[in-house]
Parts: C-alpha cells; sequence; structure tokens
C-alpha cells in the first residue's frame, strides 16, 4: 500500500517536472525565434531570403550585408555620436541625483519633506506635457540640432534615481558622517569619500538604467537632431529604414544587418549587467 | 550641545546646496513647462509668430471638430485594452513557470528577460519583416500550419492586433517583477496549505496570487501608463510613404501620441498639440485613480507586525 503510493507520487514528481520543462523549452523557442530570425536574415541577399521554403543558414553566408549597412549610414559615427551623448549624460546624472539623494537623505533643511514630495509627484507626470514647452525653450536657447537638450537635463537630477539613491543612503548608518563631521570633514567631502564609495551597488543600478534609457532613446533625437551627420544610432537606424523602405525592393537583409549591429552594445551590456537589471527593477518595483 | 542659529542656516545653506541641481532641474525642467504647456494650450501658436490666445478653442475644436482625436483615442483604447491584460497574463505565467528549483532556469529567464531591455526601432524593424505578409517568418510559420495569414500591418484589421503581438514580446520586465515577489513568499505558507491538504489551483488563488497582489497592481499601472504613450513602434513600422505618412493604414495605428507628434512636430501647432498632451494627462489620471480605488477591493498587502 505504502509502495504504491510513493510510485504515485514519484509519478507525479516526474510528471510535474516533464511538463514544466516542456512548457519552458517551447515558449523559449518562441521567445527566441524573432532573433534568430534577424541573424539568419542579415546573412542572405536579395534572391535567398525570399525563397520558400525559407533557409535558416543559407547556403552562402552574405556578411558583406554588414558593409553594404554601413554604407547607407554613417554607422560607426553614430556609435561615437551615441556614446558620447550616453557617457556625459551618465556623468550627469550620477552627479546630479546623488547629490540631490544625498542632500534628502542627510541634511536636515527646511522644506526637506515637502520638496521631496514634489520630486516625487515629477514622477508621475507623463513627458507629453512638459515636451512641447521644453522644445519650445530649447528652441529659443538656439539648441535644437545640438546635444545640449540631450545632455543638459541630466545635469539637473532625475527624480526616479534620487528616489532610488536616496533609499540606498537611509540604510547606511548615520554613525560614519557623524565621525567624519567629528573629524573635521567637510559635507561635500563626506559625500563623495565616504557616502558615495559606499552606494556602489545603487550607483551601478543607475548607470545602467541610465544607459538603457539614452542609448536606445529615439525621442529626443528624434525631435532635437536634423543633421544627418548628428544622429543617434536609433535615428541613423530609422534613417536607413525610410531610404531602404522608399527605394523599391526592399532589402531586408541589409536593414537586419544594420540592426544587429545596433542591437549588439545592448546585448553585451545585458549580459554584462544582467544582475543590475533585475535589482533595479525590483528597487523600482514595490516589494511585498 | 546647543545648535546656535548659524548652525541652523548653515544647515539649511548646505541642504539647499546639495539639491541645488535637481531644484533648477524642477523649475526649468518641471514646474516651469507645466504652467508654460497650460498657458499654450489657449494659444494657437506655429513658433514662426507670436502666439496668439483663444482660450478653449483648442479643447473645442479637439471635442467637437476633430474625427482623428477620436480615432487616435479608439486605437489607443484598443490597443491599451489588449495588450495590458494580455501581456499581464504572460508574464504571471512565465513567472511562475520560472519560480522553480530546475536546472538550468537562469537560461530560460535570460531568454524571456532579453527582448525587453532591447532597442525599440531595431525591435520595430525586426518586426516589420517578421510581420511582411509574403515573405514574414509568421506568414511563413502559419502557411506550415495550413493558414494563409493576413496582412498584418498592411491591413486596417490587423495593424493592431500586429502590434499588440508585439508587445507581448517585451512582458520580461514584469515577469521579473513578478518572479521576485513569488520568491518573496514563505515556504511556511505553502507547507501548512498543503498539511490541510490544498490543491495545487487552491494554493494559486490563496496564497499565490494574494501575496504577489501588490506587484501585480504595480505591473498593472505601469502597463497601463506604458500603453497609453505606444509611439516608437508606430512611428517606425507604419510609415509606408514617408513622413506625414506614420499612423496607416488609414489611420488604424494613429496612437495618441503620434498623432500628437504630428501636430507638434510635423504641423507645427504647438498649441492645438499642448491640449491633447492636457487631455491625455487627464485620461491617464483617471485610469490610475480609478485602478487605485479598485485596488482596494484586491490587492494585499502585509503589514509587518513590528510596525504596528
Amino acid at each position: 500500500m505504502t509502495e504504491y503510493r510513493q510510485q504515485q507520487i514519484h509519478f507525479a514528481k516526474y510528471l510535474k517536472l516533464g511538463i514544466s520543462y516542456s512548457t519552458l523549452i517551447i515558449l523559449s523557442l518562441i521567445f527566441m525565434t524573432p532573433l534568430l530570425w534577424l541573424l539568419s536574415s542579415s546573412l542572405h541577399n536579395l534572391d535567398s531570403i525570399f525563397a520558400v521554403p525559407y533557409q535558416w543558414i543559407p547556403d552562402k553566408l552574405h556578411w558583406d550585408n554588414y558593409q553594404t549597412a554601413m554604407t547607407i549610414i554613417p554607422l560607426g559615427r553614430y556609435f561615437l555620436n551615441t556614446s558620447f551623448i550616453t557617457v556625459t549624460v551618465i556623468i550627469g546624472t550620477v552627479l546630479s541625483s546623488s547629490l540631490a539623494a544625498y542632500g534628502f537623505a542627510r541634511l536636515n533643511f527646511k522644506g526637506r519633506k515637502v520638496l521631496f514630495s514634489l520630486c516625487i509627484a515629477t514622477m508621475l507626470l507623463p513627458g507629453q506635457i512638459t515636451m512641447i514647452p521644453l522644445y519650445v525653450m530649447f528652441a529659443k536657447l538656439g539648441w535644437v540640432d545640438t546635444y545640449f537638450p540631450l545632455i543638459v537635463p541630466a545635469f539637473l537630477g532625475s527624480p526616479f534615481y534620487i528616489f532610488l539613491l536616496r533609499q540606498f543612503f537611509l540604510s547606511i548608518p548615520y554613525e560614519y558622517d557623524e565621525a567624519a563631521l567629528l573629524d573635521g570633514a567637510s559635507r561635500l567631502r563626506i559625500f563623495w569619500s565616504i557616502i558615495l564609495p559606499m552606494a556602489r551597488p545603487a550607483v551601478a543600478t543607475v548607470v545602467v538604467f541610465s544607459f538603457v534609457g539614452v542609448w536606445n532613446d529615439f525621442f529626443n533625437p528624434l525631435i532635437y537632431i536634423n543633421s544627418i551627420e548628428k544622429a543617434t544610432l536609433t535615428l541613423g537606424l530609422n534613417m536607413l529604414k525610410t531610404q531602404i523602405i522608399g527605394s523599391g525592393v526592399t532589402q531586408w537583409h541589409v536593414m537586419m544587418a544594420a540592426s544587429v549591429l545596433v542591437l549588439i552594445p545592448n546585448i553585451v551590456v545585458f549580459f554584462l549587467a544582467q544582475r543590475h537589471f533585475m535589482k533595479g527593477i525590483n528597487v523600482g518595483g514595490l516589494r511585498g | 550641545m546647543k545648535i546656535s542659529i548659524s548652525d541652523r542656516a548653515k544647515r539649511n545653506i548646505e541642504g539647499y546646496l546639495f539639491i541645488s541641481p535637481w531644484l533648477i532641474g524642477f523649475v526649468f525642467l518641471s514646474a516651469g513647462p507645466i504652467v508654460f504647456s497650460l498657458f499654450m494650450s489657449g494659444t494657437r501658436w506655429s513658433l514662426l509668430s507670436a502666439p496668439q490666445w483663444i482660450g478653449m478653442e483648442n479643447y473645442h475644436t479637439l471635442l467637437f471638430d476633430d474625427p482623428l482625436f477620436y480615432t487616435s483615442l479608439w486605437n489607443t483604447a484598443y490597443y491599451v485594452f489588449f495588450s495590458v491584460p494580455l501581456g499581464m497574463l504572460l508574464s504571471l505565467l512565465l513567472a511562475i513557470l520560472l519560480n522553480q528549483r530546475l536546472r538550468g532556469i537562469s537560461i530560460f529567464r535570460t531568454i524571456f528577460f532579453l527582448p525587453s531591455v532591447t532597442n525599440m526601432v531595431a525591435v520595430s524593424i525586426l518586426w516589420m519583416w517578421i510581420f511582411n505578409p509574403e515573405f514574414g517568418l509568421l506568414n511563413r510559420a502559419l502557411e506550415w500550419f495550413g493558414i494563409a495569414g493576413p496582412l498584418w500591418l498592411q491591413s486596417e484589421t490587423w495593424s493592431k492586433p500586429a502590434l499588440i503581438l508585439m508587445s507581448l514580446w517585451g512582458v520580461g520586465g514584469g515577469m521579473i517583477i513578478n518572479l521576485a515577489a513569488l520568491q518573496g513568499i514563505p515556504e511556511e505558507l505553502y507547507e501548512a496549505a498543503s498539511l490541510d491538504g490544498a490543491k495545487s489551483w487552491r494554493r494559486l488563488f490563496h496564497i499565490t496570487l494574494p501575496m504577489i497582489s501588490p506587484a501585480l497592481f504595480f505591473n498593472l499601472i505601469m502597463n497601463i501608463i506604458g500603453s497609453f504613450q505606444v509611439f516608437t513602434q508606430a512611428l517606425v513600422m507604419t510609415a509606408s510613404s514617408g513622413q506625414g505618412s506614420e499612423g496607416g493604414p488609414n489611420n488604424s495605428t494613429l496612437f495618441f501620441v503620434l498623432y500628437l507628434y504630428k501636430k507638434a512636430f510635423q504641423q507645427f501647432k504647438m498649441g492645438y498639440a499642448s491640449s491633447l498632451a492636457w487631455v491625455l494627462f487627464i485620461i491617464i489620471l483617471l485610469f490610475t485613480l480609478i485602478q487605485f480605488l479598485l485596488s482596494q477591493r484586491w490587492v494585499y498587502y502585509q503589514t509587518d507586525e513590528r510596525l504596528k
């Protein structure tokens, strides 16, 4: 009797394991297929890509599609443009947001609570409200078709990151500040030499998140950048698409090659920083 | 130790110095633009000449004289109504599947998560090709099953379902939030339940879902807000004949923010576009408030005993 029951339990366990694995495998195949299709299409040529049935691995691998893509748009140049904007924005975001976060977490000044609530409230405001007045403002400053509208706001703090860093600073014991103050250190020095280094995990999360935000930003370059040579990767990729779609026969293989090139940095950073992505998402999300 | 007046002044000055970057940003990038946007929504303004004050006329026009306003509202509602619940379900299913102690589970997690942190323009171009009626991946696959696939992005009926389908590929972010919540459920709860003889579906509805309801609620709010603002994929994927033609075919993918963008940055109707932005703000605010009210019925917050 007990033996029969045990067998039953064993059987149920393996059945459950089998169902779990097969569901996971089927779903992950579905999730992976678009990326595999992207890679595969990027190595076809104009004839083989339209063949029926489709050959996942073409007889001849057309790596030259990647060169063709780079002659249609200067991807190398756009890579440098985007890198410059991204690095500057990350520096600005980390500096300004961590300064403000330190102020909100550590210094007891008048109006702190009200101002912090205001800071949180601006997170809820949809960007569509401010984007038109900001465009008008930057246009009046003569900043259209420069990188200033993309970069300067980063140096003026970002509510989400201020919130994230403040939460982390609050978890660092105040005794560190007190001890340093007794030793005669200034607040700025305490912030820079003690608190900020201790907050490295939170800073890393901010870096990763702002990288993703800026590197993939499409909207701001779209409305502010007009010159072809100043474009970013996303803007350039969209230009390439417009050009190819408008040219008669659609060279999907070239578009796919360009897309692969644009996605490579994303995927590299994803694998380098997967841990931080998950953590950041969970700080952003409410827990329990 | 007494705190002298000069100490207090010093503390205030220090505090304001530290938050000054944000404070300047708040004035010039948030508060100022909000006020200015309200003013703009009452003007006719193309940036080339001085703004002309017309009071409530923009709001009157969009409510009574602009069929495209309602088209874009309908398209957006359609998109939100399907992509949010479907995305919620899929991200929950994936999270539950991943919340098991299985060999190789982190590989599956990576596969599901990766598409959500890639580049929307590149992804949009990829999906344009997937949706290609003759040679795209999707219709080739459907044909394999003997189904003649629709025209997808070139069909008025199928363009929105296509974009909804594509949005499901990016549910990884929500999935991770759900997964973290699932991993936070104490094992004892399940042990107690299985001692009481609770079946697995009862455990799902009486333990798992209530325990992760705050995460589900967070996802719901973020998804609703995000879906109302759907833009990039519509702009990239639906321009059939160059600038100005985005949102086709026959305006079937003219979503609210795309319409706003076209008014502001293609037609330079800055005043009208501002009034559209305020309508969007009010709609999102209403939806969020309704969700917060409804949440009292289904979201369960565990209160820490120590805080009582």
